[in-house]
């Protein structure tokens, strides 16, 4: 399937969910509403016609300064036909959080953790929401645009080493 | 004139304790694996007939901090490795020493992010740095050889 055929496919079930779509370099971007993540997503994971069965990837990025500051992109490839899509959701700072999407594939689990652990997004219905990457006792989330660059920070921070006089 | 004059057979050598004592420590030091990133490839190149560390005495590598006097920090070390290398310090015996090879271990080289530990003097006393993204395995017998000189110089039983 084309990527536009794909999106004209979402866009006839999911009417009110669709924000905006775009085609650029053959490939197909629907950015959606955070709320409708869940119904689309097992849209395109359940319909025949799409039958998206593997979830590439899960992204994010840090659009710092505007009203919905984050924004969750998703990949997702369906090998029995071959054909690609990349869903967008966005989320405000002072509620970043967005629905979990293991119980349609197992695979966006480590996914969601590494953006949660980098980004600071919660993932809601998560089994399991820690830390992937960085230490446990870490306490920022060094990807936003407002970690700072430099200094010395947590990175020189050790709560391991004994006192020794 | 002293007690001791003419009172020994021949072939007979007198020293001081401390000598002995650092001659045998800086004749076998042990070193750990700690390899890191691709600093460990040099330190293993330095175990091999080519560079040979054996004429040190210094090319049993241990796979154990338990068995081992040096421990080469051999790479970049992140901030989640970093209460590692302080328990794997921590279980080596004393006298106990370390060589940060590279810049990466030095200082935290290129990598000045959020994530890698700007140099392991922060975790553990440091004796010799070794500089070299990565340093070739001369450098590193160089750094070696630095640390016997360093322990030829301590004091075991003399205040």
């Amino acid at each position: 399937m084309t990527p536009d055929l794909i999106i004209e496919r979402i866009k006839n079930r999911h009417a009110g969910a669709v924000l905006s779509t775009k085609v650029e370099f053959g490939e197909g971007t629907v950015s959606i509403k955070r709320g409708s993540l869940l119904d689309v997503c097992r849209f395109l994971h359940n319909d025949p016609e799409l039958y998206f069965d593997f979830i590439t990837d899960i992204c994010s990025v840090d659009f710092i300064g505007q009203e919905e500051r984050f924004e969750v992109v998703y990949h997702f490839y369906s090998v029995r036909h071959n054909h690609r899509i990349r869903i967008k959701a966005r989320a405000p700072e002072n509620d970043a959080a967005i629905d979990s999407l293991c119980p349609i594939w197992k695979g966006a689990d480590w996914l969601e953790r590494e953006v949660y652990d980098l980004m600071g997004i919660n993932f809601i219905g998560h089994p399991d929401m820690r830390r992937i990457l960085m230490p446990e006792d870490f306490a920022g989330h060094p990807l936003r645009k407002d970690y700072p660059t430099e200094g010395r920070g947590e990175r020189s921070t050790f709560d391991f080493i004994p006192d020794i006089d | 004139m002293g007690v001791l004059e003419r009172q020994f057979e021949e072939n007979v050598l007198t020293t001081t304790v401390d000598a002995m004592v650092n001659w045998a420590r800086k004749s076998s030091i042990w070193p750990m694996t700690f390899g890191l990133a691709c600093c460990a490839i040099e330190m293993m190149a330095v175990t091999v007939p080519r560079y040979d560390i054996a004429r040190l005495g210094a090319e049993v590598f241990r796979a154990t901090p338990r068995q081992s006097d040096l421990m080469i920090v051999a790479g970049t070390l992140t901030r989640k490795m970093a209460s590692v290398l302080r328990q794997v310090y921590d279980q080596m015996p004393e006298p106990r020493y370390v060589i940060a090879m590279g810049t990466c271990a030095t200082s935290g080289g290129i990598f000045n992010t959020y994530s890698v530990v700007q140099g392991v003097d922060q975790i553990v006393p440091v004796d010799v740095f070794v500089p070299g993204c990565p340093p070739r395995p001369e450098a590193l017998i160089h750094g070696i050889i630095t640390l016997q000189k360093k322990i030829e110089k301590q004091k075991f039983l003399r205040k």
